[in-house]
């Protein structure tokens, strides 16, 4: 027969005001098995705790019941202070009689909520009767972490990690590490240049021995669990032996073909073999091997002839490498919505209709034009700009729904940056709002309409098309309310901020979730922003949503302590909510294999003394295993249950009802 | 018992019928939905007791009906929206399976407005309360479950 405590809280009044407390604990004292009943005003204050430890040691009790706040709050509490008492926490369970009764049922003629307390208590009873002890799960951590993302959000992670004495592989898809950020001219609100600031970081990156590059990389498959996962790592062949290449840049000079200039946006034109920027981290180049007559036809080789240290190798393979780490950091970052998309805005149709990213390039002093502005058809310095905001963001007809955050502020610095550079030129922003939020952000808006002279109008563009060499901007000017028509050399449009292509492909090799936007869910968007639902998993910077500077090298950093909390034990302790295969009645259908969600099951075979296979049965690996029960009911044989939650204590509460 | 009672002297008739509902949540979404509709001192039916779950997809069929059969008159199942389940994927297997479920109720002649399936997120305190309250009062105005637990009886004799 079990012995079994009820601890009914009165929560102050929270709970007693509504619920005849008292009650409730005689009630319980009914039911057999329940050996001791008590009600107390608050049984999470300390001595609270101390009357259970009490009553467990003085009755004997195998199990206890408390029946207060929601399992959400306290149940932590509980467990911990039965377990002093030197009964397993998971025997201690509790029945949430506040936000379940007390708080929604007021009405105490009735004495609905009590009812309600004793229904839910006696439930809970029953389901106890069935509880297993259970033990924590110790999971062995291999302290590596595996950064996916060079951005500033990745680079910021991987030092903060390398100083914390950890290794870290940074994957970087690109050439070079660097991300959107090293494409930028000069940041808002304090109008340093993105380069002076970036690269003594990307070249701290480089330099730390605890931090490995793997640029031109991208991560391929994700195997294991926190603290243990194995991942395949596709080293995209650069065609240069890294090791010997010293970074003259002989090839690149004399390669004589060009193409156009991803990193540029198409604003310049690139070697094929080539480095992505001047100052590049690694400082390797790459052939672009589609383009590369060499690769594809077997002509040329020019760069091979001129290399002094022979490093070039045109049968060069990509490699797959795989690396096990016990964290991962996701900060892959953003791209801008295709502007090909906004027709009426005559993009792909009139050169001079540019994306804000193309602006930055031409603001840049290591841009195509060497900082100065000047208009992508002719070259000629446009006297008027026309800055266009929203484009595709906050407009679910044609774009996203969401707001891009950070072009209020970019369009600002532009406006800023094009009346600093273009003396007399004329600046025009149309708006819907402004969201200038941030620190020392508003003041920046200000300064630039009212120190720079921008001129902002409130309105939408309906139309921009080209007339005698002009561009022509119709728009509503909502604030006078008349229709405007401006004459403009240029025009720049601050295009949604968008989650990266083949986003949602990476998050569903990694396992985490992902919104309608495909930006990587937190796993809670006010106390857990850095982490996934996916243990071992954070995230940082503009993946899960556009984030300007500060908030993704906030966001590199938190991970990086996430990571750094994770590897300070060499064994981390997890729920014992797993799942658990009976091997007598399982019949290998693996309908739970297929149903589980972490691949946490494997096909494991049984064998006879002499080693012969005498069947094949499911199994939980415990690491990986959630503890989210989709296998048991998936499973037609009744062979998997879950631990704390068991058919049997499930039952049990039905059958109490 | 109450299986042989005439439709007039039914307590769904007399007004005096307080429906059983019996609703089974997932951990994540629905059932900190439900807190926050506590913490929020929204009031509604109390005629539900709720079973946590980790997840909608760890609901078997048979829990709903076991319930059914210890004389629940209706029963809820909510999780996490398409899309947000905590375990990924876990409410889409659930999802899938109640299509199956819902048509072998209908199948044994079980009045599908007894049963109902929801989303509620762990911020829908509202939906929550709205949907408890809808429920309820769906089930008061069909009466009381009889149908299952005469067949029981039937069969005991």
């Amino acid at each position: 027969m079990p012995r079994i405590g009820v601890f009914v809280c009165q929560c102050g009044n929270n709970i007693a005001a509504t619920v005849d407390t008292k009650k409730v604990a005689e009630e319980m004292a009914k039911i057999p098995g329940v050996v001791y009943t008590c009600d107390y005003k608050f049984m999470c204050s300390s001595p609270g705790q101390e009357t259970l430890k009490q009553a467990i040691k003085e009755n004997d009790l195998d199990g206890i019941i408390v029946s207060a706040c929601s399992p959400h709050m306290h149940e932590k509490t509980f467990r911990k202070a039965s377990e002093a008492a030197g009964l397993n926490p998971y025997q201690c369970e509790i029945t949430n009689i506040r936000e379940q009764c007390s708080w929604v049922h007021h009405d105490k003629t009735k004495a609905t909520g009590t009812v309600k307390s004793i229904d839910l208590t006696r439930m809970t009873i029953q389901r106890l009767k069935k509880n297993q002890p259970l033990k924590k799960i110790k999971i062995p951590v291999k302290k590596k972490a595996l950064v996916i993302g060079g951005g500033i959000a990745g680079i910021q992670a991987a030092l903060d990690i390398a100083e914390g004495g950890r290794e870290v592989i940074l994957v970087e898809k690109e050439p070079s590490i660097g991300g959107n950020m090293a494409r930028l001219s000069e940041t808002f609100p304090t109008m340093d240049c993105s380069q002076c600031i970036l690269t003594p970081k990307m070249v701290e990156a480089e330099l730390n021995e605890n931090i490995t590059l793997y640029t031109y990389s991208e991560v391929e498959k994700v195997d294991g669990y926190i603290g243990n996962f194995t991942v395949t790592v596709r080293r995209k062949s650069k065609y240069v032996d890294e090791e010997r290449c010293t970074g003259c840049g002989e090839c690149i000079e004399k390669c004589p073909f060009k193409v156009e200039s991803a990193f540029e946006l198409g604003l310049n034109k690139r070697k094929v073999i080539y480095t992505p920027f001047p100052q590049s981290v690694p400082n390797i180049p790459v052939i672009d091997a589609p383009n590369c007559p060499k690769i594809q036809k077997d002509k040329c080789g020019a760069c091979a002839i001129v290399c002094g240290p022979k490093c070039i190798d045109f049968k060069m393979e990509d490699k797959l490498e795989t690396v096990e780490v016990g964290a991962i950091v996701v900060a892959t970052g953003y791209q801008l919505m295709p502007n090909e998309r906004f027709g009426e805005y005559g993009y792909g149709r009139i050169k001079d209709v540019i994306s804000g990213l193309q602006f930055e390039r031409l603001a840049s002093s290591s841009g195509p034009t060497g900082g100065e502005i000047r208009r992508p058809s002719d070259g000629k310095v446009p006297e008027s700009v026309v800055f266009i905001q929203c484009v595709g963001s906050r407009d679910e007809k044609k774009g996203v729904s969401y707001c891009s955050k950070i072009c209020c502020m970019y369009t600002a610095k532009h406006t800023k940056l094009y009346s600093h550079k273009v003396h007399g030129g004329q600046a025009y922003v149309f708006y819907m709002d402004i969201r200038s939020g941030g620190k020392r952000y508003e003041e920046f808006v200000r300064g630039a309409i009212e120190h720079d002279g921008a001129m902002y109008l409130r309105g939408r563009v309906s139309r921009v098309y080209e007339k005698n060499g002009k561009i022509i901007v119709q728009g509503a000017d909502t604030l006078s309310g008349s229709q405007v028509e401006i004459e403009a050399d240029m025009v720049v449009l601050a295009t949604a901020v968008v989650s990266r292509e083949g986003a949602d492909g990476l998050a569903q090799r990694l396992g985490i979730g992902y919104d309608k936007h495909k930006f990587y869910n937190e796993y809670h968007p006010k106390l857990k922003p850095v982490e996934t639902v996916t243990a071992g998993i954070y995230l940082a910077g503009s993946c899960m949503g556009p984030m300007d500077i500060p908030d993704s090298v906030a966001q590199g950093s938190a991970a990086a302590s996430k990571v750094l909390a994770l590897f300070s034990a060499d064994e981390m302790a997890r729920e014992p909510i797993t799942s658990v295969v009976n091997k007598v009645t399982c019949n290998a259908c693996w309908d739970c294999l297929t149903a589980c969600p972490y691949t946490a099951i494997e096909r494991d075979a049984i064998k006879d003394r002499k080693g012969n296979i005498v069947k094949w049965v499911a199994k939980v690996n415990d690491g990986v295993c959630q503890g989210c029960g989709v296998c048991v009911a998936a499973c037609r044989s009744k062979s998997i249950d879950l631990k704390g939650y068991t058919d049997e204590q499930v039952f049990a509460a039905i059958n109490t009802f | 018992m109450s299986a042989h009672l005439d439709k007039d002297e039914t307590p769904a008739a007399s007004g005096s019928f307080e429906p059983k509902i019996m609703a089974f949540v997932c951990n994540w979404c629905t059932y900190a939905g439900a807190d926050l509709a506590g913490t929020s001192r929204m009031e509604y039916r109390p005629n539900v007791r709720i079973i946590k779950l980790p997840c909608t997809g760890r609901i078997d069929p048979l829990f709903i009906l076991k319930a059914f059969e210890n004389g629940a008159d209706g029963v809820l199942v909510s999780g996490c929206h398409p899309g947000d389940c905590h375990y990924t994927t876990g409410n889409y297997h659930a999802r899938r399976r109640w299509i199956g479920f819902k048509s072998l109720m209908e199948f044994a002649g079980i009045d599908m407005r007894r049963l109902h399936f929801s989303w509620v997120s762990a911020s829908e305190a509202i939906k929550w309360v709205d949907l408890i309250n809808k429920v309820t009062d769906e089930v008061k105005a069909l009466g009381p479950f009889m149908e299952y637990s005469g067949l029981k009886e039937n069969e005991l004799e």
